[in-house]
């Protein structure tokens, strides 16, 4: 069976029909899965994807079928699955098994989805090309010599592979959409609060949200309808009722010129950005300039949130409960020890950088400074949306860089961020679709499109989406 | 900003991660190029006059609905690097 650019929609229709049956879909997946071994796109696959397919198969046959049954997905390798080695690519947690399910695994599982195994990441997601994974750099399926984006870039890569026909990330700064655009698939980061965090490994809690990867923008619909709603778990998640707000049809997009046209912005990637609002034109879309100077502030303000809440979230890592542990003279030592050889370079950097802008002292300058800032964010960008439906951005500023090309350039890395980091801010969705390739050295590489809505406007990302599909029929890699 | 080594040997004591010499000039480096970067925030902070971080509102849920004690234990301590029958194992610290 040739399963390159099945949709879930088409896998799910001849499942129903039994076209195809559950098994002979999860086999041809693990097929490429196996095939595909070198991408170093899954850390693990798991054992029992047959025996889940049956469990799958039974639902379909009995009639109980969602749009999620017996479709393989792959899990970002920082979800717990319970019983399942869960390590968030790190050293720290190699061999620590998950003690329950997150929210979103209990939602697929109960929809009859199956788990192809989990992918690799940047460790504990701090990262955007995978190369601060514990084991192993992941190789974009577009080019080897090049990152597939990260953090979540096994899961992106597995897609793009197509050894999935969904993943699901986790996105805390672009960790969804940034190698999405990279790999050339469809990521969305749903607003904050939609997706229950319960069971996802904390980075930044105010800022983390978990969302699928897909083919095509129906696709990231529909595991998006199947993971979405509140969860007593989550203290953060938000009442159904409130998301229920009616947005119509996206008419209006805002662009902030000024922003886009930010330094280190690759000419290929504007010139690209150019083309798709001419194609959205077209469509019937109103193109407007908008002014949002606070947005270029995003970065500054992420780069004090996230290592705080990063010093803080990864205390509890201590050798002592669970994880990695290495003996020392004494309890200090174990701490010390176990911390400085379990966690990689990055998170210890970040760390450290959370642990300064907290401490006395530098507390107001920094992380009451940046929390001023990010509510003057929201609230410019509040402003921007009652004068555009959406606003849209390239995803990343360039296409995937070469391995190597950053990782010893901590800020060089962090300002591939520049587009996405600010969404995470203002807690609003956001989604990145595939708009075209440019080509480099041989090699076709995709770029990404970034719509933003407001607040639980999700169904607005799909509606302008799947326009901008339409558009893009010629340019599909 | 300036960040000193004793700075950054601070950091590591406060974070509890041990860290190389060698790794130490490279941090204090990283640090301080990151800080400068991100200090754009003091000056737009400053251009907003006095701005208030958001409302705070209560999120805790009630505690109640326990569940019955034990059922968890093995799952949980299974993980541990050490243990004496239900509890955690550690150095003494007295």
């Amino acid at each position: 069976m040739d399963i390159k650019n099945l949709t879930i929609k088409e896998a799910h229709e001849m499942l129903i029909s039994k076209k195809m049956s559950v098994l002979e879909l999860a086999e041809a997946v693990l097929k490429v899965a196996e095939d595909t071994r070198d991408l170093n796109a899954y850390l693990e696959i798991f054992d029992d994807v047959r025996a889940q397919a049956e469990v799958a198969q039974k639902m379909i046959d009995e009639g109980r079928a969602t749009m999620m049954t017996g479709i393989p997905v792959a899990m970002k390798d920082n979800i717990l699955i319970k019983g399942r080695i869960v390590s968030a690519s790190s050293k720290m947690l190699e061999n620590y098994r998950a003690t329950y399910d997150a929210g979103v695994t209990k939602k697929l599982r109960e929809a009859g989805a199956i788990f192809v195994g989990r992918t690799n990441m940047d460790e504990f997601a701090m990262g955007g090309s995978t190369e601060t994974s514990a084991f192993g750099v992941t190789k974009n399926p577009h080019d080897l010599t090049r990152v597939p984006g990260g953090s979540s870039g096994g899961s992106a890569a597995a897609l793009a592979a197509n050894a999935a026909l969904g993943a699901l990330g986790t996105d805390t700064g672009g960790s969804i959409r940034q190698p999405a655009s990279f790999c050339g698939v469809v990521g969305l980061k749903p607003t904050y609060g939609s997706v229950s965090r319960s069971g996802l490994m904390a980075m930044a809690s105010s800022l983390d949200q978990a969302g699928p990867f897909a083919k095509t923008v129906e696709d990231a619909e529909i595991i998006f309808d199947c993971i979405k709603g509140h969860d007593p778990m989550d203290s953060t998640s938000y009442p159904d009722d409130m998301a229920r707000k009616d947005f119509g049809k996206p008419r209006v997009i805002g662009v902030p010129t000024e922003f886009v046209h930010a330094k280190g912005v690759d000419p290929r990637v504007l010139k690209n950005f150019e083309e798709s609002l001419e194609a959205m034109k077209k469509e019937g879309y109103e193109v407007k300039e908008i002014s949002l100077p606070t947005l270029a502030h995003g970065l500054s303000v992420y780069y004090i949130l996230m290592p705080a809440e990063v010093s803080s979230n990864l205390a509890r890592l201590d050798g002592v409960r669970y994880g990695y542990h290495a003996d020392g003279a004494n309890l200090l030592e174990d701490y010390m020890k176990s911390r400085g050889e379990g966690f990689g370079r990055e998170v210890r950097r970040r760390i450290l950088l959370g642990t300064y802008v907290l401490s006395s002292g530098y507390y107001d300058a920094y992380y009451g400074r940046a929390r001023a800032v990010q509510e003057k964010l929201k609230q410019d960008l509040a402003l921007a949306f009652k004068d555009v439906d959406i606003i849209a951005t390239p995803t990343a500023p360039t296409p995937a860089f070469k391995i190597g090309e950053k990782s010893s350039d901590p800020l060089a890395m962090y300002l591939a961020d520049i587009f996405t980091v600010p969404v995470n801010i203002a807690g609003v969705p956001a989604i990145s679709i595939p708009c075209g390739i440019v080509e480099e050295e041989g090699s076709k590489l995709p770029l990404g499109i970034q719509f933003i809505a407001p607040h639980f406007g999700e169904s607005v990302l799909f509606a302008a989406g799947k326009d901008f599909e339409k558009t893009q029929k010629s340019n599909i890699i | 900003m300036s960040i000193e080594l004793k700075d950054v040997e601070h950091l590591a004591g406060l974070a509890r991660i041990a860290v190389s010499d060698s790794e130490k000039e490279v941090l204090r480096k990283d640090l301080e190029d990151i800080l400068a970067y991100v200090s754009q925030v003091k000056e737009v902070a400053a251009e907003m006059g006095s701005p208030e971080a958001g409302e705070l509102h209560n999120v805790m849920r009630e505690d109640e609905g326990a569940h019955e004690g034990g059922v968890f234990t093995e799952d949980i301590l299974s993980q541990a690097p050490a243990r004496e029958g239900n509890r955690l194992s550690v150095k003494k610290i007295l």
